[in-house]
Formats: C-alpha cells, sequence, structure tokens
C-alpha cells in the first residue's frame, strides 16, 4: 500500500555515492588502523576501501595468514566473524574475504576488518585436486573452521593446513561442481 | 581375523570424505538428524561408556541454497525467501539484509520506520526466545515450560499479525522501511500486551530458573570460559553468558537503537545455566525497548521510501550487522551494478556458535548432551541456510 507523499528515493545514483564516501571524514581509529597496515606492508596490502567501521584489505594468498597474525597480535581482532567466497570468472579468480571483528578492544567493537584474498579459478574445477588453493587461517582464527568448510564445499577453495577439510553442509554424495560457483546454474533459472 | 577387508589408507580418499575405523572401545552414536532431541541436524557421538570423547556436528539436512537463490532474484524479490531459515525471527534476519542493501541503494530511512523496525525486531525477538525457551524446556522433561512460551508466544504472534498482516513470516522489513504502517490503535493494543507479556515472563523464574531440577541438570554442564568464548568466536547468548559484554545494538548501533534506553544483559558462569538464562534477561530488556520506542516513535509520517523499479545502486560492497535471537547476524553483500545482487552472505549467529559444539561436550555425560546442544541457543535451519 503507498502512502501519500512518500520521499522519493534520496541519493540514488552513482556520483552521489561517491561524492558522499569522499565527503565523510575517517574517525581517528580507523585513520591509525589505515596507516599502520599500509606502512607495515606497504604494497603488498592495498586497502580497497575505508568507510567508518569498515574497511577491506587486499593481499596476496601467500601474505594472508602473515597479515590475519599482525590483525590479531597487533591491531586486536581476535575472531572471524565470516568467511565469504566469491566467484568472479571474469577474472578467472575466487575471491574469500575474511570479516573479523573484536570483542576485547572497546574502540574496536564497531569495527569489521575485511581481509580478502584471491585463488585461480579453473574452468573444469575438481575440488581438492586442482589449483585453486589458499592458506587456511585455521591456525590465527580458530573460529574460521567451520566457514572454511563451507567455502570449501561451495566454491572448491582447498584451504590448506586445514585439519579438517571435509563437507559439512552439502551431501556426502553430492558429484556436481561446487554450487555457489557462477557457472552451476538453478533449474529453471 | 578371517574376512579382514583391506580398507584404503586415507590418502587414498578423495579429499572431503574420510573412512573411520572401527574402535572396540569407543562407540559411535548418531543423534538425528531425525531425533527430536537434535532439530535437523545430526550429532555423531563417540562415547565411552556415558562419557562423550568425540563430538561432530553434521548440519546440512536443511539447507535451501538461500544465498544462490539470492543472486537471481533483485532486492526486493530477495525479501520473502530470505526469511525462511528463522521464520520466528523473520524481521532480523531480515534486518542486515535490509541496511546492507539500503547502504548499496543510497537510501535513508524515515524515522518512524526505525522504531517501527525496532518494535518489530524486538516482538521476534521475544517469539524466537519463547520458542527456542519452550524448547529448551522439553529437552528436560520440564513439560509446563514447553506449555507456557508456547501459550505466551500467541499474544506476541497476534500483535505481529495486527502490525504486519503474517502470523510468522512477516516479510515486513523491506529496504527503505517497512512494507506497511501500522493500525491506528497499534500503541495501545502493544503496550497492554507488552505489560502483560513481562509480567509473564517474570513468572518463568519461578517454575523453570529457580527450579532446582533445572539448577542441578545444568549448573556446570558446558562451562566455557570468557577466553575460549572469544577465542571460538561465539555470538550472543553464549558470548554474554561467558562474561563479555557484548551486543550489537549498543557497540553498533544501527537505526534508533542509540537513542533508546537498554542494558545489556550479561552473566559470568559460562556453563548451560547462563545460557539458558541470558535470552531471558534480554526478553525483559526488549519489552524496555518496546515501551521506549513506543514512547518516542514520531506519532506520523512516512514508513518507507520509495524506490523505483528494479532498483540497482554502484559496484560496491557493504558488510552489515544487527543482534539477532541467536547473536550477532551479519549479511555480506556485494553489487556489481546490477538489479540483482552478485553476492549475500549470510553470517549467522547458529552457524558460528556451532563450532563451540564439539569443544563443550568433550568429558561430557551424554546425558547432558541435550542440555549443553540447546544452550547453544541454536536453530538448525538458520545455520544451513
Amino acid at each position: 500500500m503507498e502512502k501519500e507523499g512518500v520521499p522519493a528515493q534520496s541519493g540514488g545514483g552513482e556520483k552521489g555515492q561517491e561524492a558522499k564516501k569522499a565527503e565523510a571524514p575517517l574517525p581517528e581509529v580507523d585513520s591509525s588502523l589505515r596507516s599502520r597496515i599500509e606502512s607495515l606492508f606497504g604494497e603488498r596490502a592495498t586497502v580497497e576501501f575505508a568507510r567508518p567501521g569498515r574497511m577491506q584489505v587486499n593481499v596476496a594468498g601467500k601474505d594472508i595468514v602473515e597479515v590475519a597474525r599482525f590483525a590479531r597480535d597487533e591491531l586486536g581482532f581476535d575472531h572471524a566473524e565470516s568467511v565469504t567466497g566469491i566467484d568472479r570468472p571474469a577474472d578467472g579468480q575466487i575471491e574469500v574475504v575474511y570479516h573479523l571483528g573484536s570483542y576485547t578492544r572497546p574502540d574496536l567493537a564497531g569495527h569489521v576488518l575485511a581481509v580478502s584474498t584471491r585463488a585461480p579459478r579453473e574452468e573444469d574445477p575438481s575440488p581438492g585436486a586442482d589449483s585453486t588453493r589458499l592458506p587456511s587461517l585455521r591456525g590465527v582464527f580458530y573460529s574460521v573452521e567451520f566457514h572454511e568448510r563451507e567455502a570449501f564445499e561451495m566454491l572448491g577453495v582447498y584451504f590448506e593446513g586445514h585439519p579438517d577439510n571435509r563437507r559439512l553442509l552439502l551431501p556426502e554424495d553430492w558429484a556436481d561442481m561446487p554450487p555457489m560457483r557462477k557457472d552451476f546454474a538453478i533449474k529453471g533459472r | 581375523m578371517e574376512g579382514k577387508t583391506t580398507v584404503p589408507a586415507l590418502a587414498e580418499l578423495p579429499p572431503g570424505l574420510e573412512l573411520q575405523r572401527v574402535d572396540e572401545r569407543i562407540m559411535t552414536l548418531n543423534v538425528g538428524p531425525q531425533h527430536p532431541g537434535s532439530g535437523h541436524m545430526r550429532i555423531i557421538v563417540q562415547i565411552d561408556g556415558d562419557r562423550i570423547v568425540a563430538c561432530d556436528p553434521d548440519p546440512g539436512y536443511v539447507h535451501r541454497g538461500e544465498e544462490k537463490m539470492a543472486e537471481y532474484r533483485n532486492y526486493v524479490q530477495n525479501i520473502p525467501h530470505l526469511e525462511r531459515p528463522v521464520i520466528h525471527d523473520s524481521c532480523n534476519i531480515l534486518y542486515p539484509y535490509c541496511l546492507a542493501t539500503e547502504e548499496i541503494l543510497g537510501i535513508e530511512v524515515p524515522e518512524r520506520a526505525q522504531y517501527v523496525r525496532v518494535i518489530a525486531a524486538e516482538l521476534n525477538r521475544c517469539v524466537y526466545t519463547l520458542y527456542w525457551l519452550a524448547i529448551y524446556g522439553i529437552f528436560l522433561g520440564h513439560s509446563t515450560m514447553f506449555m507456557w512460551p508456547t501459550g505466551d508466544r500467541e499474544l506476541l504472534i497476534d500483535l505481529l499479525e495486527k502490525m504486519t498482516g503474517a502470523r510468522v513470516t512477516h516479510a515486513y522489513l523491506v529496504p527503505g522501511g517497512v512494507r506497511n504502517d501500522v493500525p491506528a490503535n497499534f500503541e495501545d493494543v502493544c503496550l497492554r500486551q507488552v505489560d502483560y507479556f513481562e509480567k509473564r515472563i517474570r513468572e518463568y523464574a519461578g517454575i523453570f530458573y529457580d527450579n532446582p531440577i533445572l539448577i542441578s541438570r545444568t549448573r556446570d554442564a558446558g562451562a566455557l570460559s570468557r577466553h575460549d568464548a572469544v577465542a571460538l568466536g561465539t555470538t550472543g547468548s553464549v558470548l554474554r553468558a561467558s562474561g563479555v559484554d557484548y551486543d550489537v545494538r549498543k557497540k553498533e548501533p544501527y537505526d534508533c537503537y542509540d537513542s533508546l534506553d537498554f542494558e545489556t544483559s550479561v552473566m559470568r558462569e559460562g556453563d548451560a545455566y547462563a545460557r539458558s538464562r541470558v535470552p531471558w534477561l534480554d526478553m525483559m530488556q526488549s519489552c524496555r525497548i518496546i515501551r521506549d520506542a513506543l514512547s518516542k516513535m514520531p506519532k506520523s509520517g512516512s514508513v518507507r521510501v520509495k524506490l523505483k523499479p528494479n532498483p540497482k545502486g554502484p559496484e560496491m560492497v557493504s558488510y552489515k550487522r544487527v543482534e539477532s535471537g541467536r547473536g550477532a547476524l551479519g549479511c555480506y553483500v556485494v553489487s556489481d551494478g546490477k538489479p540483482e545482487p552478485y553476492r549475500v552472505k549470510m553470517s549467522v549467529g547458529s552457524f558460528r556458535n556451532l563450532i563451540a559444539l564439539p569443544y563443550l561436550l568433550r568429558g561430557e555425560k551424554l546425558g547432558n548432551m541435550p542440555a549443553v546442544y540447546w544452550s547453544l541457543n541454536y536453530w538448525p535451519v538458520e545455520a544451513d541456510r
């Protein structure tokens, strides 16, 4: 049911978004996080975006354990909230994003640090046996255990060093490709 | 031994499959997936006598591919199916998706809509918690505790029906506000119901929480220390029962939570008793939030921003969190500039708390398993998505 006099969608366009983002000054805690990561890792960790409370850092697969350990020991992020696998067929890669949060540091309570990395993507996947591999963060953040198992079965990213690379949600006899890949189509769609 | 078959070495099996040898002393027991004491999931426990030596939770029996389905529908069409994982808490599971979508589409939610959302979310939290509590009661053989919350839940469901038009699957929160305004006399009805409801849940203390039988079953069962609760990345009532003062509504207020008056419920013990009590304390705070929100809510105004057909935003990502009945609920939405999201990921409290189960059950008596398992505030359907 539409109400009369509903305000029209504000902002909207891409330009409005970009302008708004650039305008907002970054609080001190965010900018110090940013500068600490950038000064230590230099070109190995590029900050994708930094908004108040949210920051994404892109790192290569070989550096991710080091960056995660730095985030835990030096920055104070003590747990991983979520691990998201994103299929990027256009780039020939699969992205894995770790969202890290902090319970113990009050100044970081409203912050989520996203650490993103990419693994090569195979056209004809054979999960666990192909080049789609990344080092596991289970040794740094215990809480990623089930999340990484889910990313393995859903996208075929094999996490090296994970103690328990079994299926979690899919049936044991699943014989198709990992279902969250973009080339796995839902029937009728 | 005759007839001994040769088993392939573990290394020969394809990744994802495993072979287990049968031990003479350790018995493997499958609890679920049809067992009424597990929900739609299987818990594989290995027991030595009646002590649990290992536990392997096996979720996935109600996996519906919500995240995959979300990639095929536009931002608004996703609303009715994304709430399905927890229909009792549908406003809270839609909340982070709506917040993330609003950030992508660049929408400001009208003030009145923010209050209506908060009231709906808190009512939903109570509805979910009562259902969870009812099952916890029957798990422990306390059938009165099954009947009382199930009955009291009806009051709130009636209220939500007045508000949204549906008893459970409300699909009430939409990007830009709520689907429709509340009815004219809503404020009075809501206040009356909440007052009665608060009186009722206070009575639960006498029959359930102060009951020596409940205390003897749950006190010191499955104790989780503060350090481990943080390291395991648990959330919600499990985390707060272990003495960590963390509630997304306080730490990262969304919508109008920063203007509302409430406290975070924290207990120190970290055992199953504390974990069963924290959600009850949360319901008291929910009543307080609802009363405060009703008094501060603007009396009139728009409750929804009108969206363009097939709304789309720029190429960006958004990760938003809310505090649901089971803990922090995060939604990660990736937009590639099309009307359909490129990727939707829900990081749900149930899935995050599940990791504590093998940890807590090790060394526990088999008889304590239901008390520990359900105290994790776990909803199998939500964990599977």
